[in-house]
């Protein structure tokens, strides 16, 4: 039999998704289902004087109208549950609906519940909201100063956290032969999912069950975390995470709006449905990044590097999300020195609440920021010391026999080989041939440059012990139950919850190479906390590396039962069966086999089971890494510039990523594309756009720039395989290696492409418009 | 002041629906609330992003910008029109073969816009179908697999003489 895992298989979960018959929030249709709509704030920040719904009330099909007084003691605070110790976290308490302050243009102000998806926003306009403005804070540098406005009264200089990690010895910098000082903003983006949000509440008043299908990325967080805020037993709280149309960390956030749709579901003892509008998306739904950067790294003339010293100031937005206080803290902080050896670093974080709307992780999370300082960075010091950026990251890259390798910030490694994708790379892309012709055009005028980003990332989240450590307020292990019908088909239930990744066929691979039956025989089931007793969800590129192993280890668990039925009833010592292709034999004894369908009906049906066995075949893992993992690449991206235009255009992508173990290229191929999009919006065309009034003038697709088919090359992909020591799989992490390499690749080709006119730096995205100021600018010089 | 609701017919996959519904009825909503067609999706509500195109008289519409009653007595073919799971359109086999989709959710659309596109160009190069999809937005795959999944679909088209939804069958 070929093997399973390793091999291109197509997936399982698309006939489904093709034909129409997928399952998203919107598609459930309950009887008596109620709509509700959320009347949001117009204003950055306002006291609410008045709500006036009496008009509102008497609408068509109006059933019930709640504002943030109606509710007051009856749903508490969501809370954030990041609360990254030793940094003075201030959090404010974020209520379902504004009680009497508005403070982002999106903030929650009143729910409408109505018969019908029109009747309820023609009710919602009805309601006359009178507020009184004040002046909002709007941009993290300028929210921190003396006599700026305070989104939280009692918040001094609107300072959500301050954070620090690491030392660097005076003398280090002082001593330093180079230092290259250099901010970045790294822009607000919009995950954008292109389904939004939604949630959908139904309320049993008999059993007292209340079950909310909403759009969540880790639906055993969003019930830990609403049974909390609904004050509703674990219980009696079913989280259902139907098909969804993407997260990218944009449905990782317990949100107000599902703790509303689920209050009222109750109170009406009706269902509820809340389908997320494109413009809530832009206004309601957490950002990913807004940082600035504050970077200086140090070393000598001759490349060596010694220490890397970098201020974040982090715009939190008007209220902590879930994960929010980590990306900017944990995640980015202790990955500041990348995949190099820099025997010193250190990063102090600030976050800074705004009256905008909250930030939480995006896609990768605190780890492309982290990556595009220090890669943005040594393109900076190369150039100042006149070396090949390659060179200069060769020269300083931890090296191969020197894993397990702990960085300057404390963080154990798993294991790497940066060369080797490197390498391979380079057999893709004649590096010194590019040289010449980069040269050559440049006599002609012509601006051509290479961008290259050389990555590691902290994935596979992670054990536990350390999660408690930095105040995360959940577990990061994971659960999967093998269970084998009596017809020797299996079920397989995950805590981790996909929304596009393709689980049920990794993971199904998984089971079918060990347990030696086709895929067809294999189910996942995801995504219902009732099912699933619990889970930890998905993001972070944890699914494979921990998810994905707790399905291996219950299904070896499973094998090791079942080898003892059969053992029992082929007679023969345990210690003598094999198990190979789904078959159990005894060794030295051709003929003496079982199949495992055969066991599979022996352990169920429990006719004659050896002593002490209890029937069934069915296991449980519950997988609690001992580490993190690192997968790692590099990325080439060439690209040029028109200077009458400042239109960059990419010529080329080249992609070599070290994930560890692949088990299914095809989809791994996918997730990288996926990721390198996401990055490149990052760099040339997403932004959020805020006016000094806190007006959000980027709230729809027509002014929000999303990656389009005809703006990118063919990417140029492969992988190499160095296996993680820290899960049996081998298994690093995917889902974000893309979207961390991608964005200084692009940045410091396009930078590379400007060098005649000794630009330095141009604040993402890279508009036309931005890239043609910078060269006009330059030339004026 | 209460504004009558109207009757809208269609024949859509080939089947004569109809349903009252009010006159601003979104076509989008009609067919997935209304008709109970739930492949078509709405992802932007400002049509930029093709979750919601459908096939009205042969051709491609965004549905969430059209009312319901402009398409009466029209035929629509929706992504349930084009092929089930034991007899795929060319265009679903594609999707599948070249891993063309993630999340799924865009692809409805997106796979009924690459059909509009394949009926004017049986053969389209990897420019063509980028540009063919300037409508769409998909945020999983990064466009690439779906590309692929486009030429694999015209190849098998072309090798098969599969028709073309919304033509003469
Ligand atoms: S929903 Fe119609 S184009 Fe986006
Ligand atoms: S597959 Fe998810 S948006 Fe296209």
């Amino acid at each position: 039999m070929t093997k399973v895992v390793g091999a291109r298989l197509k997936r399982k979960e698309d006939p489904k998704l093709i034909t129409g018959n997928g399952y998203f929030s919107d598609d459930i249709q309950l009887p008596g289902m109620l709509h509700a709509a959320i009347l949001r704030s117009p204003h950055a920040h306002a006291m609410i004087k008045s709500i006036n719904v009496e008009e509102a009330l008497k609408a068509p099909g109006v059933v019930a109208i709640y504002t943030g007084k109606d509710l007051e003691g009856k749903i508490g605070p969501v809370p954030s549950s990041w609360l990254v110790p030793g940094c003075n976290l201030k959090e404010a308490p974020q209520y379902p609906l504004a009680i009497d302050r508005v403070r982002y243009v999106g903030d929650g102000v009143a729910l409408v519940i109505a018969e019908g998806r029109y009747a309820v926003r023609d009710a919602m306009y009805l309601i006359d909201v009178e507020y009184e403005t004040l002046s909002p804070a709007v941009g993290q540098k300028q929210s921190m100063q003396n006599d700026a406005p305070l989104v939280h009264d009692d918040i001094e200089n609107n300072i959500a956290f301050h954070w620090k990690a690491g030392e660097i010895p005076e003398e280090v910098c002082e001593n330093a032969e180079v230092a290259i000082r250099q901010s970045f903003y790294i822009q607000r983006v919009a995950p954008s999912p292109i389904e939004t949000r939604a949630a959908i509440g139904q309320y049993n008043p008999g059993s007292g069950e209340l079950t909310l299908w909403c759009t969540s990325q880790n639906p055993h967080i969003h019930r830990m975390v609403l049974s909390g805020v609904l004050e509703i037993s674990e219980a009696k709280l079913r989280v259902i995470a139907p098909d969804m149309g993407g997260g990218f960390g944009g449905k990782i956030g317990v949100y107000p709006d599902e703790a509303l749709v689920g209050y009222a579901a109750r109170d009406l003892g009706r269902p509820v449905k809340w389908i997320e509008e494109r413009i809530e998306h832009f206004t309601a739904s957490n950002y990913g990044r807004d940082e600035v950067l504050d970077v200086e790294l140090f070393g000598k003339r001759d490349g060596t590097l010694s220490a890397i010293r970098v201020k974040n100031t982090h715009n939190v937005g008007a209220y902590l999300s879930t994960m929010g206080p980590g990306v900017s803290t944990i995640d980015f902080g202790l990955m500041v020195t990348g995949c190099y050896k820099i025997p010193y670093a250190s990063c102090e974080t600030f976050g800074v609440y705004t009256n905008t709307t909250p930030t939480d992780a995006y896609r990768g999370a605190g780890k492309p920021e982290a990556t595009y300082q220090i890669e943005r960075a040594i393109d900076l010091f190369a150039k100042e010391i006149g070396m090949d950026p390659l060179e200069l990251r060769r020269k300083n890259f931890v090296q191969k026999e020197e894993f397990p390798f702990t960085n300057a910030q404390g963080l154990l490694y798993d294991s790497g080989d940066y060369e080797k994708p490197l390498t391979k790379a380079l057999e893709m892309f004649d590096y010194n041939k590019f040289r010449e012709t980069q040269k050559e055009l440049r006599k002609q005028g012509k601006l051509i440059g290479i961008g290259f980003s050389t990555y590691v990332e902290l994935c596979g989240f992670g054990p536990s012990k350390v999660a408690g450590a930095i105040g995360f307020q959940g577990g990061v292990w994971e659960n999967a139950t093998v269970r084998v019908h009596p017809s020797g088909k299996v079920t397989v239930y995950s805590g981790t919850s996909p929304h596009g990744q393709g689980h049920a066929t990794t993971f199904g691979q998984v089971v079918a190479e060990k347990l030696g039956i086709p895929m067809d025989d294999i189910e996942l089931v995801f995504g219902d906390t009732k099912a699933i007793s619990m889970g930890w969800g998905t993001y972070g590129s944890r699914s494979v590396a921990v998810g994905g192993t707790a399905v291996s280890i219950a299904t070896d668990r499973v094998i090791e039962k079942a080898k003892k039925i059969a053992a029992h009833e082929l007679e023969a010592p345990v210690e003598d069966l094999i198990f190979e292709k789904g078959i159990f034999s005894v060794k030295g004894a051709p003929g003496f086999e079982r199949t495992f369908q055969e066991i599979a009906k022996s352990a169920n049906m429990a006719w004659n089971l050896p002593e002490g066995l209890e029937p069934s075949l069915e296991a449980q893992s519950f997988f609690d890494p001992e580490n993190f993992v690192y997968p790692f690449g590099t990325h080439i991206a060439v690209v040029e510039v028109d200077k009458e235009t400042g239109q960059i255009e990419i010529k080329r992508y080249i992609a070599v990523d070290d994930v560890g173990r692949v088990i299914n290229p095809l989809t791994a191929e996918g997730q990288v594309h996926g990721g390198i999009a996401q990055g490149i919006g990052q760099a040339l065309w997403e932004g959020t756009v805020y006016n000094e009034d806190g007006q959000l003038l980027t709230g729809t697709f027509m002014d929000y720039a999303m990656p389009k088919a005809r703006f990118f090359p063919e990417i140029e992909t492969a992988f190499t395989e160095t296996l993680s020591p820290v899960n049996p799989l081998g298994a690093k992490g995917i889902g974000e290696t893309g979207t961390t390499a991608s964005t200084p690749a692009i940045m410091n080709a396009v930078m590379d492409a400007l060098e005649p006119y000794g630009i330095k730096d141009i604040e993402m995205p890279l508009t036309p418009e931005k890239v043609w100021r910078a060269i006009s600018e330059s030339e004026g010089k | 002041m209460a504004i009558e609701n109207v009757n809208v017919k269609v024949k859509i996959n080939g089947k004569e629906r109809c349903a009252k519904v009010e006159p601003r009825t979104l076509l989008a909503h009609y067919i997935r609330d209304d008709l109970g067609l739930t492949g078509t999706h709405i992802g932007c509500d400002t049509s930029q992003c093709g979750a919601c195109s459908v096939m009205v008289d042969g051709e491609v519409v965004k549905s969430c910008t059209v009312l319901a009653v402009q398409a009466d007595g029209s035929e629509i073919t929706t992504v349930e029109g084009l092929g089930d799971v034991n007899n795929l359109h060319p265009i679903q086999q594609g999707f599948w073969e070249k891993h063309g989709l993630q999340c799924g959710y865009c692809t409805p659309g997106v796979m009924m816009a690459m059909v509009g596109l394949l009926k004017q160009n049986p053969n389209p190069s990897d420019e063509e179908i980028r540009e063919g999809l300037e409508g769409v937005i998909c945020r999983c795959t990064g466009y690439q697999f779906i590309v692929e999944a486009v030429k694999h679909a015209a190849q098998i088209m072309r090798e098969t003489e599969v028709q073309l939804v919304g033509e003469e069958r």
